[in-house]
């Protein structure tokens, strides 16, 4: 997994070494007990292998869910503020709250730089060269409104159109318009509004 | 520059592990050959060729890293560890003939790292194995940062199958700085690209479905 994805949260895993734990736990009490009343200090070797153990246990939990952590904090940066729903179903609910927290200091951070509107950081990760980008679109989205007020209708293989008629859902209409065309399904559209769609793979920058 | 937003904690440098990092977790589940200098009551089941329910002064074991540095003391009354045969004065030499001919993911992936650890335990020929540890390190080193910085868009398998964890490292970071740097001579840096996180969970879904 060292590409950065977050598989599911493993409870049963977790539950199997803190029980582990626990009796590792309780045997050392049982022979501190005895080597304190009995005088039995040859357990003592034993006492500390068993300590070992858990300190190993503990270290190996506690990396696990700081690596889940790690992860987490980089879907916020990647994906944006919300998460797919295969991927919060990964995240156990302690790992949910921790991320809206996350993003909640983001956003204060975020409110508190730059002056009065504040500065998205999440934006412009490479250095941008022009206000407004030629984008294709490489999957359905939708609509998508402009600041000037054109609604651009994303979908594959489709021309800039404007004033489309919504779905309750926002989506796409069913099938075909009567004039869609299969060539030149290329926008040029303002940067801020699609470096989000364009790292999430709905769009795809063209250089010309 | 194709900028990285998970950053996984690097595994240590030297002989001191990194708690958090998982390079130095795996690391240390390796095991070394140790014998036992006191007895353990209660605890020979975890000696598998006795019935006895203590281990024994004197047992031969193979523990790994994390319980022999836990359970070592200087003054030798609990546990002594030997070298595994790759650090021994026969393959020193093998080493120190010509470091580019051993393949180091045979010898343990963690020849380094493991190496380094060793001088944690007071064994006679520290200061040699350290020597033959940097010796082979400085050795290789040319070959293989001049094969990560030329080899551009093609399949590296050959090249970082013999090599070492740490090695193997270096050689990827090697290889992200090449490709950087060819996006940015080809005007690509400017670009924004799909997020290669978001990309790999679709990938997943879809061969999930598949399934």
């Amino acid at each position: 997994m060292s590409d950065g994805q977050l598989p599911a949260f493993s409870e049963d895993g977790l539950r199997q070494v803190l029980q582990e734990m626990e009796s590792l736990f309780e045997q050392n009490q049982a022979d501190v007990n005895e080597a304190k009343v009995g005088g039995r200090a040859d357990l003592i070797p034993s006492i500390k292998l068993r300590h070992c153990c858990l300190l190993r246990n503990q270290r190996c939990i506690l990396a696990y869910l700081y690596d889940r952590l790690l992860r987490i904090r980089a879907l916020r940066w990647e994906y944006g503020s919300v998460l797919p729903a295969t991927v919060r179903f990964h995240m156990s609910a302690e790992e949910l709250t921790w991320f809206s927290q996350y993003k909640k200091s983001l956003a204060s951070f975020m409110r508190s730089v730059g002056g009065a509107e504040g500065l998205d950081i999440t934006q412009d990760m490479k250095p941008p060269k022009s206000l407004y980008i030629q984008v294709r679109c490489l999957k359905d989205h939708g609509e998508f409104e402009i600041d000037d007020g054109t609604v651009v209708l994303l979908k594959k293989n489709s021309q800039v159109r404007e004033q489309e008629e919504r779905t309750a859902s926002g989506e796409k209409t069913g099938s075909g318009h009567p004039d869609v065309r299969p060539f030149c399904p290329q926008h040029f559209l303002p940067r801020w509004k699609c470096e989000q769609l364009i790292r999430q793979g709905v769009l795809e920058h063209v250089l010309s | 520059m194709d900028t990285q937003s998970y950053l996984p904690v690097q595994p240590g440098v030297g002989m001191e592990e990194n708690f958090l990092s998982l390079d130095d977790i795996l690391l240390s589940q390796e095991r070394l050959p140790a014998r036992t200098e006191c007895a353990f009551p209660r605890l020979g089941f975890l000696e598998k060729s006795t019935d006895n329910p203590d281990i024994v002064e004197g047992t031969k074991m193979e523990l790994p890293l994390w319980l022999s540095k836990g359970l070592y003391d200087r003054k030798r009354r609990v546990l002594s560890v030997e070298l595994p045969k790759v650090y021994r004065e026969g393959w020193r030499t093998v080493f120190n003939a010509d470091p580019n001919v051993v393949d180091l993911h045979k010898m343990g992936p963690y020849y380094y790292g493991l190496g380094s650890q060793m001088l944690h335990f007071d064994c006679p020929e520290n200061t040699e194995i350290g020597q033959t540890l940097l010796q082979t390190f400085i050795g290789r080193f040319r070959r293989n940062m001049d094969s990560s910085q030329n080899a551009y868009n093609e399949d590296t398998s050959a090249l970082v199958e013999r090599l070492d964890t740490l090695e193997k490292a270096l050689f990827r970071s090697g290889q992200s700085g090449l490709n950087s740097f060819q996006s940015w001579e080809k005007g690509q840096a400017s670009q924004i690209t799909a997020s290669a996180l978001v990309l790999n969970y679709r990938k997943r879904k879809i061969t999930d479905m598949q399934q």
